[in-house]
């Protein structure tokens, strides 16, 4: 190595430590034996790998004390589940029951914990049980909950956001689902938060392309998601958003992120294999390539990335 | 006096036309009706228009094949096992055979019922006429594919 070596070396050094540290963090955690007979979830089980993927996430060696990196005491905190599939291919109630057992232990009391989506008969039908008693955990739909009566703007979507999102929560935990879309090809982290806002039904045109990534820089959104954390215990390779269990597969996963837009990309790309696994064509190939993340990535979104040489992938 | 009878003939109309309009309680069978399956909660109806609050983002295709009304209903079955029953009303039955075709055979067997049907294993789809109907199993049991034709066979009896 001679002189000029060295110094290149040396110019090069930061810029690679600045490259890694942008890099965007996504986490796979996998448990063969999650389930059990009957294809039931094996709660502690459970537990143990949503622990791995945290501690992961956040490189600490407890769970509480990575809990402690997404929330703060005294905060309400609520989780935006994914409840369109039923009970077949939602947020799943044992995901979510371990979720608030940590959230508890890292210092958020019950009655801070809010599970809320679009509808209270979707939380229903997914297995929640509706209920709004202050000393509890609250679990409520936007139609009971309400909606803000001004418009939240930005690029093409204009849509009224769930009080839920606005006025109850400090932080929002999202946890979507790992699924294949029938118009956006996929539906995970970005496309879930359709669930905070009135009309999602207008934004399904052009693959919903820009309208889901403009519908998540609506700023409570952008403003209080501290989290993703996408339930890929079942996950959907072609019929979404509703349930077809001929077309979904035991991942026994969960994905962990903080950019939604490397979270969807790699969510994607699992939705990819899995059809070329099954000999079906590529999203690009029936129109209905997720155009969406890129979007989301782009210079006026700047929500994440979606190069995977700037994510992080780590399997757990 | 001419008011009193364009009311009069106008709740005529309205009470043939919706006499003539099957709902989800003539379409779908009583708890009892099939063997081992019982109906759970009460039927719901979403008209076109609002189709998107019960499967958002699938109600596109839907609605561009013409449906005019959905009804669906929770069934449990004694082998312990949970299904849901969707009927799609559509315009005609051009409308019920796009959204028949649409949907990926992967993994299907043909079923012999209605017009044409698939049976998927844990779920089936047919049409016969308008209808288009889907019943998807949420668990698995070994008799299951067979109980879900059995319920599929009812209410396609009850569809002519």
């Amino acid at each position: 190595m001679n002189r000029r070596d060295v110094l290149k070396a040396c110019l090069a050094a930061p810029f690679q430590s600045a490259a890694f540290q942008s890099k965007s963090k996504v986490v796979i955690a996998r448990d063969p034996l999650l389930r059990g007979p009957g294809h039931s979830i094996n709660q502690p089980h459970l537990l143990l790998m949503l622990d791995r993927a945290l501690q992961s996430f956040y490189d600490r060696d407890s769970a509480i004390e990575a809990w402690k990196r997404v929330v703060k005491p005294g905060e309400v905190v609520g989780l935006k589940v994914n409840c369109l599939a039923g009970r077949g291919n939602s947020t799943s109630v044992p995901l979510v029951e371990a979720i608030c057992e940590r959230l508890q232990q890292a210092g958020i009391p019950r009655n801070n914990i809010v599970i809320w989506d679009r509808l209270n008969q979707d939380l229903e039908s997914a297995g929640f049980r509706v209920t709004e008693r202050p000393d509890r955990i609250r679990y409520i739909g936007n139609d009971a909950s309400g909606y803000e009566n001004e418009l939240s703007v930005y690029g093409s979507a204009g849509s009224l956001m769930s009080k839920s999102l606005t006025r109850v929560c400090d932080a929002v935990i999202n946890l979507p689902v790992l699924k294949d879309h029938g118009i956006a090809g996929v539906t995970l982290a970005l496309k879930s938060m359709f669930g905070a806002i009135h009309n999602p039904n207008k934004y399904h045109v052009n693959v919903g392309d820009p309208y889901v990534a403009d519908v998540y820089m609506l700023p409570p959104i952008r403003q209080k998601v501290r989290l993703h954390i996408c339930g890929a215990i079942t996950a959907q390779y072609e019929g979404g958003p509703s349930y077809m269990p001929q077309w979904s597969w035991p991942y026994n996963g969960l994905i962990v992120a903080r950019d939604p837009a490397a979270l969807d990309y790699t969510g994607w790309q699992i939705i990819e294999q899995k059809r070329s696994e099954k000999g079906m064509k590529a999203l690009k190939d029936l129109r209905r390539e997720p155009a969406y993340i890129a979007t989301a990535a782009d210079a006026q979104h700047r929500l994440g990335t979606n190069d995977p040489r700037q994510i992080e992938r780590v399997e757990v | 006096m001419r008011r009193r009878y364009l009311a009069a003939a106008l709740i005529a109309i309205c009470a043939v036309s919706c006499g003539s309009r099957p709902g989800p309680d003539l379409l779908f069978p009583k708890t009892g009706e099939v063997p081992g399956w019982s109906q759970k909660g009460v039927p719901r109806t979403f008209e076109a228009v609002v189709l998107w609050r019960y499967i958002d983002g699938d109600a596109e295709r839907y609605v561009q094949a013409g449906v005019v009304r959905t009804f669906t209903t929770d069934y449990r079955h004694t082998d312990q096992f949970e299904a849901v029953a969707d009927i799609h009303v559509m315009r005609n039955a051009a409308g019920a055979r796009k959204i028949l075709e649409s949907e990926s055979a992967e993994g299907s067997q043909p079923l012999s019922l209605g017009d044409a049907g698939r049976h998927y294993g844990a779920s089936l789809i047919f049409r016969r006429g308008r209808y288009f109907v889907r019943l998807v199993a949420y668990q698995e049991a070994p008799q299951m594919p067979q109980d879900l034709e059995d319920l599929g066979r009812a209410i396609e009896a009850r569809l002519r």
